[in-house]
């Protein structure tokens, strides 16, 4: 070393490499709109060159994606990491900070149909049981609100499809392996009970049967007469429609969700009991609303406990639920739960205000746990952190057991995969191109 | 007999028929997926460490396919490689990985370095005090400045010879008036210039990307109207014309592959642009070249044979010996990814011979099949529907008040 340069050139020169990535190959080039996307700015293969927390640190956590840069506060940031203390310092190695795994192309539509999907299951029952138990009112509201929902539901989730012409598609085959499969049937086995209820409390409210001519008056006893074996049947289902979109979720490669596997139908299930409760309780008088508040605190507190295991038993992955716009969802949704819940219980039998400010809060905190669950899963899927890390401590583990002569023990997910699709393949292979098949 | 011992059988008896049906046997997948008469197993050896990056690959699958321009022109700053990543119009992907590493077997002797003095060599500074171009950083004059420096690797000690004897500058004076930088391209060395600092291990990785055709496939277990299927070669293919781009699959691969096709409003419909609009895409493995004996397009197209196309038990055993040979020429770090049937995915029709770890070149380190937990999901969802009726049968019975 000469005298007059202090640093180990060696040294300055790995860390600008590091520091500036594809920068350091040509200074001029301005990153473009797919690599801003992907946020990170790590230098392929050098092993030790981004920790978790200082990929969060460049890139703010979450809130990237598609919105463009920009309004972010550092201050949010810093916060979000301080909350975190659970996530470990870990080193990675990535291609160009790209995502490994693909976020769904689904939108908005998706997590308003888990919302709006729960709604309707919960309603359905609350609507079955106020029948049951006469109640008019909240029998009356329940089920048309559990109609409305559920056509909300079908609406969003043909709208989500790229070829929503070709919905109908999803009828050709049953696949267990496939989670939408099973819920497009459960769903269809739902809606017909489910509609057939609404519909004639509907008619009922619009005095439908006036306006008939006589000869078709039958149309309407017959309609009123559907009602209870038809809520009935829908009630039967309701339970299934609330909780198979929570294995919709987590049948993925999706970190967080899949991540969530082992909890995740619970919270759903609470979220559809809290949100189809509070409804009951804004919507019905008091007299008629015990079922649903109790509902609704049962609901509530149910999706608070379990989500709070949940965040415990995801590990590094449970990041995704703590930062940027899904951290700020699901504190959203646990902060407005546990008050419409707390309120519900304490105040909601009080006066009617009180029952119907707390059961708004349940309601917005049922679509707040929807959509930040949901932001959570596609801010996991793009940032390559969540796949690789655990995968990699998982790897690890393995070969370190392996170079031992141990057995590998339990991985965290089963090494032998579940039933496959092959088993349950439907297409009938002839129906390609002729010169396709030999 | 217990449920847990019923239970237990059953999950074995699945698991032994499981494993029968891995690649390893002649079958396949596909014989799993109820082809009765079928040809062997198709698939890929893409043995990364041939591959030059040349991209013929990417070029001919989009060629044979008809599969549209992904994205605009643009540089992503990632070495080489402007693709960016597999995709709904990206069936092949070369990737460009630039590392300090040295590659295997290769040694220079002598690593050539710069003068430290080289800096700012009779290039004049701001003077950090004055604001001035007042003095002359440092002098090119100085002894032993282009002192060649010992490799870190053992070999013929070539540290006494020097390279850049007829190069080494004329001492000069301090110049008399400050010369001013006017930017003009230098005629050095590369390695001479102020900012190359030293020259160290440096490779470039290579590998052409592609759908794995999984023997437990995520995407085609997720799918839900059946669009995506098990061929008699034990490839995964989709079906254009009865996928209506749920968008499922894309989040069911642990390989980020499958993608859903975003069209060009601003072409009219029938373009190739918007071939497909919406619809999930991917790699076919050329099911339409298989059909006819043909070997697929990006491995027709590769130059050196990187991408190998074949009976998946064949290029296994190619695989292997491959692996062997790099190895034994003192390659660290290769391996072999996706290819193992006990792994998460049940070996993958088309693997990858890797000269580094896979995250290096964006691949999940150890996939596994979201479906392998599925049993599960279903029985605590069940239980969450239990509790749900627990909960509202609670309700009603107890708030009666």
């Amino acid at each position: 070393m000469s005298p007059g340069s202090g640093d180990d050139p060696a040294e300055s020169y790995q860390l600008g490499q590091q520091d500036a990535g594809g920068q350091a190959a040509n200074p001029e080039r301005n990153d473009g709109e797919r690599l801003r996307d992907s946020g990170i700015r790590a230098v392929p293969g050098t092993e030790g060159q981004a920790s978790a927390s200082a990929t969060t640190r460049r890139t703010g956590g979450g809130g990237r994606g598609r919105r463009g840069p920009g309004g972010k506060g550092g201050g949010r940031r810093k916060k979000g990491r301080a909350e975190d203390p659970m996530v470990p310092d870990a080193t990675f190695t990535t291609y160009y900070g790209r995502q490994v795994v693909k976020a769904t192309p689904w939108e908005a539509d998706i997590p308003f149909y888990l919302f709006a999907g729960g709604l309707a299951g919960g309603s359905s029952l609350l609507g079955m049981g106020a029948d049951l138990s006469g109640r008019p009112h909240l029998r009356r509201n329940a089920r048309i609100t559990a109609t409305l929902a559920l056509s909300a539901s079908m609406l969003a989730l043909v709208h989500d499809l790229g070829r929503p012409m070709k919905f109908y598609n999803m009828l050709r085959v049953f696949k267990p392996t496939s989670p939408m499969s099973v819920g497009t049937w459960i769903l269809t086995a739902y809606a017909p009970g489910n509609i057939v209820a609404g519909a004639a409390e509907i008619a009922r409210v619009l005095d439908v049967a006036r306006f008939l001519p006589v000869r078709l008056r039958v149309l309407s006893t017959l309609l009123d007469w559907a009602a209870r074996p038809g809520g009935i049947e829908a009630a039967m289902l309701a339970p299934a429609v609330a909780s198979y979109t929570a294995v919709l979720l987590t049948d993925t490669s999706t970190p967080a969700w899949h991540e969530a596997h082992r909890e995740l139908p619970f919270v759903f299930v609470g979220s559809a009991a809290a949100a189809s409760g509070g409804l009951g309780m804004v919507t019905s008088p008091l007299v008629e609303t015990g079922p649903a508040r109790m509902l609704a605190v049962i609901g509530a507190t149910a999706e608070l406990v379990v989500e709070h295991h949940m965040e415990k038993s995801m590990g590094f992955t449970a990041g995704a639920l703590h930062e940027g716009t899904p951290g700020r969802l699901m504190r959203a949704s646990k902060i407005l739960t546990a008050v419409g819940g707390a309120s519900a219980l304490l105040l909601g039998r009080r006066h009617r205000a009180f029952a119907i400010a707390s059961g708004l809060a349940l309601v917005a905190g049922s679509v707040c746990t929807r959509f930040g669950v949901f932001e959570a899963g596609q801010e996991s899927a793009r940032d390559p952190k969540y796949t690789v890390v655990p995968q990699r401590e998982r790897l690890n583990a393995r070969r370190a057991a392996e170079a031992a002569g141990t057995d590998p023990g339990a991985t965290p997910t089963s090494v032998r995969p579940g039933p496959s699709a092959d088993e349950f393949q439907t297409t009938d292979p002839t129906a390609e191109p002729q010169e396709n098949t030999r | 007999m217990s449920l847990k011992e019923v239970f237990g059988r059953r999950l074995d008896a699945r698991r032994g028929s499981d494993q029968a049906f891995t690649s390893v046997e002649a079958g396949g997948p596909a014989v799993r997926a109820g082809w009765e008469d079928h040809p062997p197993r198709k698939g890929f050896f893409t043995d990364t460490s041939i591959c030059i990056g040349c991209k013929a690959c990417e070029v001919a699958c989009k060629e044979w396919n008809g599969v549209p321009q992904d994205g605009i022109f643009e540089l992503l700053g990632s070495s080489y490689d402007n693709t960016g990543a597999l995709g709904a119009s990206t069936w092949r992907h070369v990737e460009f990985i630039e590392q300090r590493k040295p590659l295997g077997g290769q040694t220079t002797g002598v690593t050539i370095g710069v003068p430290e003095t080289a800096v700012g060599a009779d290039v004049l500074l701001p003077d950090a005090d004055s604001g001035s171009f007042g003095k002359t950083a440092s002098s090119f004059g100085t002894a032993g400045a282009f002192d060649t420096i010992p490799g870190p690797v053992s070999g013929p000690d070539h540290s006494g010879i020097d390279l850049f004897g007829s190069l080494k500058p004329e001492p000069t004076a301090t110049p008399e008036k400050p010369l001013v930088d006017l930017g003009m391209p230098a005629f050095d060395l590369p390695s001479a210039s102020p900012d190359a600092g030293e020259r160290t291990e440096f490779r470039w990785l290579m590998a052409s990307n592609v759908c794995k055709h999984c023997t437990n496939a995520g995407c085609l277990d997720v799918c839900p109207t059946g669009a995506l299927f098990r061929t008699e070669f034990g490839t995964v293919v989709v079906q254009d014309d009865v996928c209506n781009g749920c968008g499922y699959c894309v989040a069911g691969c642990p390989f980020g592959v499958i993608d859903r096709r975003i069209g060009d409003k601003h072409q009219p419909k029938d373009a190739l642009a918007n071939k497909n609009h919406g619809i999930a895409q991917k790699c076919t493995l050329c099911y339409d070249r298989l059909g006819e004996g043909l070997t697929p397009a990006c491995a027709q197209a590769c130059p050196t044979q990187s991408i190998q196309f074949g009976d998946v038990d064949e290029l296994r055993e190619r695989a292997n010996v491959r692996l062997a040979d790099l190895q034994a020429a003192g390659v660290a770090g290769a391996q072999l990814y996706a290819e193992d049937p006990d792994g998460g995915v049940g070996g993958a029709g088309a693997f990858f011979l890797l000269l580094d770890e896979p995250e290096v070149y964006g691949f999940p380190p150890d996939p596994i099949v979201t479906t392998a937990d599925l049993p599960r999901m279903w029985k605590n969802a069940g239980f969450a529907a239990l509790g749900f009726v627990a909960a509202v049968t609670t309700a009603f019975v107890g708030g009666r008040r």
